[in-house]
């Protein structure tokens, strides 16, 4: 197995103000599909190309925002190995470990607070579902797409972009502990040695999780799912107007990692992406820059300007 | 049923039906003045207070109204549903660059934007 470590996002968990629309939301626009609901009222969901039990997690409280972001690893032994990592490391705080089961089919989950604010989490064990393409038994002579798919559909929770202060401490984590490349930053400053953006991956996707430098802890800018094509891009944009969803700007492109987008907002104010494109990262790919001075551009490829939302509205 | 809602910042007023949130109902008009954020409770940026009027409204986020505030009329435009006509001054993290500009232009540098950016907690 090439791919070791970290593996990708495994899942994002949100809070929501009310779990009814968020469900319209999330089920019916978006088009994930439950899979659990449990005792504290949390509701579980997945795209339909992930085999994990869940990659979605809803909370309804009085406020809107990320809860955690949780990494799924490639063995027992290496989220061990990454646990102890991260602690000598000394660049996390609220260390600890959430018990196997807090979240229904998961393993034990270690759990640690970054230097930008964000709580994530790491787990190596979840229940496989399947993603409903076979034939003849799950895997087994598959269709390219499983019957009954609503709404926009993508097929897998990609990543998340994350605001928040110490960037730098973030970067070295994500990058010295945890094995990440840094597909793309962006750089400000006279000699342009002041980085204010992180786009790191942990796997051949241009990134699976994006910081930007804000005087903000543990803000939350958007979870994207991954659509197939610029077409299925469009077409969101028509099941997004169709049903009224607040769309935030697109579709468009990004200049940075080169991806087809539309942002929207879940009916909570947490805004979502998706996204198709997108080049494919390798470990010694050189990292790409941008200079602070071109973030319209690397932000809306076509604009080349950043909207009036995108360094203000978070949740 | 319609009531008027003036912005107190900039004169601007707007017609506003008692089913139609604030924000919602600027946005349709093409009028401007009230910064549009999500449009559904969670960002803050549409943060206004009510000096006059009455209204009804639905679930705001805490991490950006507090109780205290929600209490005395501090409340989210995306929110509110007139009631009576209604006048509110916009107070969210971007009404500097409305009083400053009168406008919405948003062509500003990285720092700019991070001075618009603090949240009110840490004002
Ligand atoms: S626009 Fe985001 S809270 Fe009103
Ligand atoms: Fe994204």
């Amino acid at each position: 197995m090439a791919l070791t470590g970290v593996l990708r996002p495994g899942h994002v968990a949100l809070r929501v103000l009310e779990m009814g629309p968020a469900l319209k939301h999330y089920k019916d626009v978006l088009g994930l599909i439950e899979t659990a609901r449990d005792d504290k009222g949390r509701v579980f969901l997945k795209a339909w190309d992930e085999h994990d039990h869940h990659s979605v997690v809803l909370r309804e409280t009085d406020e809107a925002g990320m809860d955690y972001m949780g990494w799924k690893v490639a063995s027992v032994a290496t989220l061990k190995k990454l646990a102890t990592d991260i602690e000598q490391s000394g660049l996390c705080t609220d260390l600890g470990w959430v018990p196997a089961g807090e979240h229904p089919t998961t393993g034990e989950r270690f759990r640690f607070t970054i230097p930008t604010g964000h709580v994530m989490e790491l787990f190596a064990e979840k229940g496989i579902v399947g993603n409903n393409c076979g034939t003849d038994g799950e895997n087994i002579n598959p269709n390219p797409w499983p019957d009954g798919l609503q709404g926009i559909s993508p097929s897998r929770f990609d990543h998340c972009l994350l605001y928040g202060d110490d960037l730098d401490g973030t970067v070295k984590l994500f990058t010295e502990v945890l094995g990440f490349g840094l597909a793309e930053q962006v750089m400000a400053g006279e000699d342009k040695s002041f980085m204010i953006g992180a786009f790191l991956s942990c796997s051949n996707k241009a990134h699976d999780v994006a910081f930007i430098r804000q005087p903000v802890k543990g803000k939350f800018h958007h979870a994207s799912f991954e659509l197939g094509s610029w077409e299925k891009v469009l077409h969101a944009g028509d099941v997004l107007s169709r049903n009224h969803t607040s769309i935030d700007i697109g579709p468009t492109r990004h200049g940075i990692t080169r991806g087809e987008t539309i942002y929207f907002f879940d009916p909570s104010g947490n805004r979502n992406e998706v996204f198709s494109g997108g080049y494919i990262y390798y470990p010694d790919r050189p990292t790409i820059t941008w200079w602070d001075v071109e973030l319209g551009p690397a932000i809306f490829y076509h604009d080349r300007k950043l909207n009036e939302a995108f360094l203000s509205v978070f949740t | 049923m319609h009531f008027v809602v003036t912005i107190e910042n900039t004169g601007e007023t707007f017609r506003c039906g008692e089913e139609d949130n604030v924000l919602q109902a600027m946005e349709q008009l093409q009028r401007r003045g009230i910064p549009v954020g999500c449009r559904n409770g969670g960002c803050g940026v549409c943060k206004v207070q009510v000096s006059e009027g009455s209204y009804t409204k639905r679930k705001m986020s805490r991490a950006v109204i507090s109780a205290d505030e929600e209490a005395s009329g501090c409340v989210l435009a995306c929110k509110i549903y007139p009631q009576s006509d209604l006048r509110v001054e916009v107070v969210g993290k971007m009404a500097r660059a409305i009083v400053a500009k009168k406008s919405m232009s948003f062509d500003f540098g990285f720092a700019t934007a991070t001075a618009i950016n603090q949240p009110d907690e840490e004002k």
